[in-house]
């Protein structure tokens, strides 16, 4: 039963997003284009609403000031064509700032790669962000609990970084550092929340106004040429503006927690092992630190936040270095091929690494939230752009989230300065689309691998366990193909 | 295709301008009309018998557009006022035909994504000191039939200060109704409904540059055309024509494939005769005194809807053309023309790479 929706949606999913860029691409979308600029204007009201005093006009909000939020905001605000726009960011939150870097860390990190990282040097946070703290790593080790499989990726001179962890926390704060520099370019409203968004036709009839109009609860209503949703994987921007999303629950949460290792290590490697019950990560934060991202059953998960330190301690560390799950028919079929292999490609073999071993757990660090997948099948409207988890929100086997994010971000800004410097209409659906296009073409793949992976390392049943088994010997024999991976990963 | 501006008038508009023309008629007869006007206005008649019945009833009309055939000729200034209720519904449709990115004039708004680079760089490379956000602030353009304002706007956003000026008065309104809701645009742009002529003896010498974008192939009398592109210019000003060849290629395309046989524009909208070439444009604004800077082929791709630059300029074209910065003016006697500045200038355009190389600086902008 499950598996077979699962499919469905997932035929669904391939559907709405492969469907929409063909259309995108021959641009004989009239219609499609006619149904979307209108479909929610008939819920719209025009008429009186004119007639009140001419509320303030901003060119671009952001909705959502979070990683992704913020980070559009500095990168809109610096950027030379959109200059003299105003821009506003809506934050319902507080204003996060961090004068000094805690001691302890944050229990919820990112993987930061290489493409995001650029981006945020680019917008100025990244000096913020090595001041502040954040390790990178130059190797990753992923392996298999059901049998001896295994795949590194690594940079070729172990001096490249692969990728970065940094605290979500610190993100936040070295963007909202970053973003109190541009207090001439991008306006900053903390503390409030949107009640209502009214949409406008996709063009001009004679009575209504034009813009999306923004309603907070303060009873304000602001309007703006194009509203950006980055309000995160419950979106109301989308929801509001009736996007039609995909998405499916995982029967699977995260506990995550901050682990203090046995003893200093140079710990440059980012670990994952394939349970049956799901990815188990050990991400480095410093020499004597790391972050674990479980991913395991509801119930188990329940049942590790309420083990006590020591136990919890041992769970983690039997996680990752247990062979009970072996089977012996696997591993010589593993073995046998892996030797088969190494006849045929003599460097194609990786020598398994262990993970440091776990002391203990940082103080009141085991958090667990649940795990879902989504994906809205339209990222755009007339006058709306949906960026970050609104518009897609992955499992974190991947640490892919944030970077898609970024992506979005470093995607946009470039969409709308380009159309800035062409007088364009920034709110148009023309160059939005072109975002729309080139983010889910880059965003569907990775969501389906990320998905894919979840779902064939989910079982150990023999036959499957076999086949991903024999897989990833085979593709990490390849280095060919393990850089083309890395590519889609840094990007 | 290439001139949907035409459609409408085919359609709904003719009806009104019948009536319409009666009343304006005494109007024209009033005003006391150049000579020059006279003559223009008679070619301009002739043709019209020639073309097609849809045509037919707007005949009349065109004993007042002299400048652009399509044309409903009310010569009243617009009032900035707000729309009778009556009427506000006619705007709202023929605003959206006009402003509908995807209907009747898809060409004309992706259109914009090669004209809006090509003036925007040609203009910076002669204005220098530019602003970011608003690279084109305080450059005076006008925009000679503006239809909509699917060119004004943009070039307003780009910081210009703007005026659209057509004939049609409906779409003068449609595009004054699109600019109001949006404070910037009401800042830089300004509308109004006159011929060519009509503001160039108004504004002599008043703008930085001239736009003439999808017009020329309508215009009865390129002279005159030519004549007050030159009077409005400042000198130094720039003037920018896009328009459509006359070649066997474009017969075929323009007449023979969106007229006749995909009924695309309804067939009389394009007469052949009236398409000028590259080179023929050319002679004629130099006998103006304005001299071709670049000339760069325009590719429609009606599959994508998209608009590409290339090579060949025998379908569409864009021109960009300098005026003279001293003007010989035998008649008042002023400074006489430098000899060498100008055949300086005719140098630079007749070399097929200067041309080239000045049409790749304007796609390198635009990419």
């Amino acid at each position: 039963m499950f598996p077979r929706m699962h499919f469905l949606t997932r035929a669904n999913l391939a559907l709405f997003g492969v469907g929409r860029r063909c259309i995108a691409l021959t641009c004989t979308n009239g219609a499609r284009t006619l149904s979307r600029g209108f479909s929610d204007s008939g819920a719209a009201k025009h008429g009186d609403e004119s007639n009140k005093k001419e509320n303030e006009l901003y060119d671009i909000i952001i909705s959502g000031g979070g990683m992704v939020g913020t980070a559009m905001a500095c990168s809109l605000g610096m950027d030379p064509n959109l200059e003299g726009k105003k821009i506003l960011l809506l934050e319902a939150g507080n204003k996060k700032t961090m004068d000094k870097v805690p001691e302890a860390y944050g229990i919820r990190v990112s993987s930061i790669n290489p493409g995001s990282a650029t981006l945020l040097s680019g917008i100025g946070a990244w000096d913020h962000i090595v001041n502040m703290r954040c390790k990178p790593y130059q190797r990753m080790q992923v392996w298999d609990a059901c049998s001896d499989a295994l795949i590194t990726f690594d940079k070729e001179n172990l001096e490249d970084e692969m990728a970065y962890i940094v605290e979500n926390d610190v993100i936040v704060a070295a963007l909202t550092k970053q973003l109190e520099s541009l207090t001439d370019h991008v306006e900053v409203k903390y503390r409030t929340k949107v009640v209502k968004y009214t949409w406008p036709k996709s063009y001009q009839v004679a009575d209504s106004i034009p813009w999306v109009q923004v309603k907070l609860a303060d009873g304000q209503t602001l309007q703006t040429r194009l509203l950006i949703g980055a309000d995160g994987p419950n979106s109301m921007v989308r929801q509001e503006a009736g996007i039609p999303t995909v998405k499916w629950n995982y029967d699977q949460s995260a506990v995550v927690a901050v682990l203090h290792l046995s003893e200093p290590t140079e710990n440059n490697v980012a670990w994952q092992r394939f349970l049956p019950t799901g990815p188990i990560a050990m991400l480095p934060l410093s020499d004597t630190a790391s972050s674990l991202v479980w991913s395991t059953s509801h119930q188990h998960a329940e049942e590790l936040l309420q083990l006590d330190e020591e136990s919890f301690v041992d769970a983690i560390n039997s996680a990752f270095w247990s062979s009970d799950n072996h089977s012996e028919l696997i591993e010589t079929a593993g073995s046998l091929f892996r030797t088969a292999l190494s006849f045929l490609m003599p460097s194609g073999t990786s020598t398994r690494q262990l993970p440091p071993s776990v002391a203990g757990i940082g103080p009141k660090s085991r958090v667990m939230f649940p795990l879902g997948m989504g994906h809205a099948s339209e990222y755009i409207r007339h006058r709306v752009a949906l960026i970050g988890d609104a518009a897609h929100r992955v499992h974190p086997l991947a640490g892919q989230g944030a970077n898609l994010g970024f992506g979005d971000v470093a995607c946009l800004t470039q969409v709308l300065s380009q159309a800035a410097f062409n007088g364009q209409d920034l709110g148009a659906m023309q160059h939005l689309l072109e975002y729309e296009t080139q983010r889910q073409r880059h965003n569907l793949p990775m969501m389906a691998a990320i998905d894919l992976m979840k779902r064939l390392y989910s079982t150990n049943a023999v036959p499957v366990v076999l086949l991903r088994t024999l897989g990833l010997q085979a593709t990490n024999a390849v280095p060919p193909v393990k850089e083309q991976i890395m590519a889609f990963a840094s990007k | 295709m290439y001139a949907r501006k035409l459609v409408y008038f085919t359609s709904g508009l003719c009806v009104e301008a019948r009536f319409r023309c009666m009343a304006s008629a005494v109007e024209v007869a009033s005003c006391v009309r150049s000579s020059r006007t006279m003559a223009s206005w008679s070619a301009e008649y002739k043709q019209q018998t020639h073309s097609s019945k849809q045509h037919g009833s707007c005949r009349h009309l065109s004993a007042m557009s002299y400048v652009m055939r399509h044309g409903v000729h009310s010569i009243r200034t617009m009032s900035q006022s707000t729309l009778d209720p009556s009427e506000a519904k006619k705007f709202q449709l023929l605003a959206n035909k006009w402003w509908n990115e995807h209907g009747e004039f898809a060409a004309l708004h992706s259109m914009n994504d090669l004209r809006v680079p090509f003036i925007r760089d040609n203009l910076l490379n002669v204005h220098s000191g530019r602003q970011w956000g608003r690279p084109l602030s305080g450059i005076r353009i006008l925009d000679v039939g503006c239809g909509g304002g699917l060119l004004t706007e943009p070039l307003g956003r780009l910081g210009a200060d703007v005026v659209g000026i057509d004939p049609v008065e409906d779409s003068i309104r449609t595009a004054e109704l699109h600019a109001s809701f949006d404070p910037v645009l009401r800042e830089r742009v300004q509308y109004r409904a006159c011929t060519l002529e009509e503001i160039s003896e108004e504004e002599a010498e008043g703008f930085d540059a001239v736009v003439a974008s999808e017009v020329v192939e309508h215009l009865a009398d390129l002279d005159t055309f030519a004549i007050c592109c030159n009077q409005v210019l400042k000198p130094g000003g720039s003037l920018f024509i896009t328009t459509i060849n006359r070649t066997n290629l474009s017969y075929a395309l323009a007449i023979v494939a969106a007229e006749r046989l995909l009924h695309i524009v309804p067939s009389g909208t394009h007469e052949w005769d009236k398409f000028i070439s590259p080179v023929e444009l050319e002679r004629l604004l130099e006998s103006n005194c304005l001299f071709v800077e670049s000339v760069r082929g325009m590719l429609f791709n009606p599959l994508f809807g998209s608009w590409s630059w290339t090579q060949s300029t025998s379908i569409n074209y864009a021109l960009h053309a300098v005026k003279q910065r001293e003007q010989p003016q035998p008649d008042h006697a002023h400074t006489p023309a430098d000899p060498e500045d100008h055949t300086a200038e005719t140098d630079t355009r007749t070399g097929a790479g200067a041309g080239a190389g000045a049409g790749a600086g304007a796609g390198a902008g635009q990419n």
